[in-house]
């Protein structure tokens, strides 16, 4: 409809104080401050929620998924890596 | 308290309401119709808004009644000439910016009502308002960040803005006109005297309308009829849609 495609802004929300910014989706908008009210609009309309944020996808610089096999793959057999082996207390809650 | 009294506290809700809930409607036209996905959603949170302080309101205006009518019956089984809506919310929804300076209006007049009533001394009502006054900022930011966005933005829309203030302007005067009973509820301490509130709505749409580089339109002599019964004849298509399901099978759930 409109002449020129508004710019892709990419949304993140975080739920509650105290947990991390979980990126949710996109959306189109023309400028900041009506990229905000539409995820506002768009994705928060069913949870609570405690912050926004978006970002222009263009910002946002991305690692090639054909490199996939040189970055990642490696990690998945050095098990000692991972922190299997440790008691966590309940009274650390979240980590 | 007296029965007059009581009809008159229901009267003055199911006319707050129906001005809720006739916008409520008009927007929810815009579903599946809206310029881009972000505003169809957008402008269906609005609707929602909208619809829910009207069942808040005629709800609560049905528990003062005492009567067998309930919020159904209010929306879906009144002629045109029972309801009390300013003029201003059933005009149609006309172009984008038509919408949005019809909703400026609106909210720039709602968002200070029911901050007002806030303070009413009915605790039922004043919970009711401080939900709505809630919403009706949010509504207030939206529809400013457009009309400012339309206003200063390709001379097409800057003229369609203009031109949509321009004609929605006289429907602005009757949202402030007090009649008997607005004075009779703002005296008890239950209700809101609009005419008190034409400084706010002002000085609302000031700044929007000087970011937005649009005029603000001449203060004309006003359109009025609505909160008396008399409308214009947009209402009567409306209320077609709007009512025909209850109309043709009466009591139909689902």
């Amino acid at each position: 409809m409109s002449e020129s495609p508004m710019p892709l802004w990419e949304v993140f929300i975080r739920p509650r104080n105290g947990l991390a910014h979980r990126h949710v989706g996109s959306l189109h908008a023309a400028d900041a401050a009506m990229a905000l009210q539409n995820a506002r609009d768009v994705y928060t309309r069913r949870g609570e929620t405690f912050s926004i944020w978006v970002v222009p996808s263009n910002a946002i610089v991305a690692s090639d998924p054909a490199d996939k096999d040189i970055l990642f793959e490696p990690t998945g057999s050095k098990i000692y890596r991972h922190p299997t082996f440790y008691e966590v207390p309940d009274e650390v809650g979240h980590m | 308290m007296s029965q007059t009294s009581s009809n008159s506290r229901a009267q003055w809700l199911i006319r707050l309401g129906d001005g809720a809930l006739i916008l409520g409607h008009r927007l929810s036209e815009w579903s599946s119709r809206a310029p881009t996905l972000e505003e169809d959603i957008a402008l269906s949170n609005l609707a929602l808004d909208l619809i829910g302080q009207t069942r808040a309101l005629y709800t609560r205006a049905c528990e003062i009644e005492g009567g067998t009518r309930d919020e159904n019956t209010l929306a879906y089984r009144r002629a045109e000439h029972e309801f009390r809506n300013p003029l201003l919310v059933e005009q149609p929804n006309g172009n984008f910016a038509d919408t949005m300076a019809r909703h400026l209006i609106y909210s720039a007049f709602a968002l200070p009502f029911y901050e007002k009533l806030r303070e009413s001394n009915d605790a039922e009502v004043a919970g009711i308002a401080a939900r709505s006054a809630r919403e009706m900022a949010y509504h207030v930011r939206h529809a400013s960040e457009w009309i400012i966005r339309l206003g200063d933005g390709t001379p097409e829309s800057h003229a369609k803005a203009q031109a949509a203030f321009d004609e929605l302007w006289s429907y602005a005067p009757e949202l402030f006109e007090a009649d008997a009973l607005d004075s009779e509820m703002a005296a008890c301490g239950f209700g809101v005297d609009p005419s008190t509130l034409r400084g706010a709505f002002d000085a609302t749409l000031g700044p929007v309308l000087r970011e937005a580089t649009l005029k603000r339109p001449r203060d004309s002599f006003g359109l009025r009829g609505g909160r008396v019964g008399v409308h214009s004849e947009h209402i009567g298509h409306l209320l077609a849609q709007m009512q025909h399901l209850q109309r043709a099978y009466p009591d139909a759930r689902w």
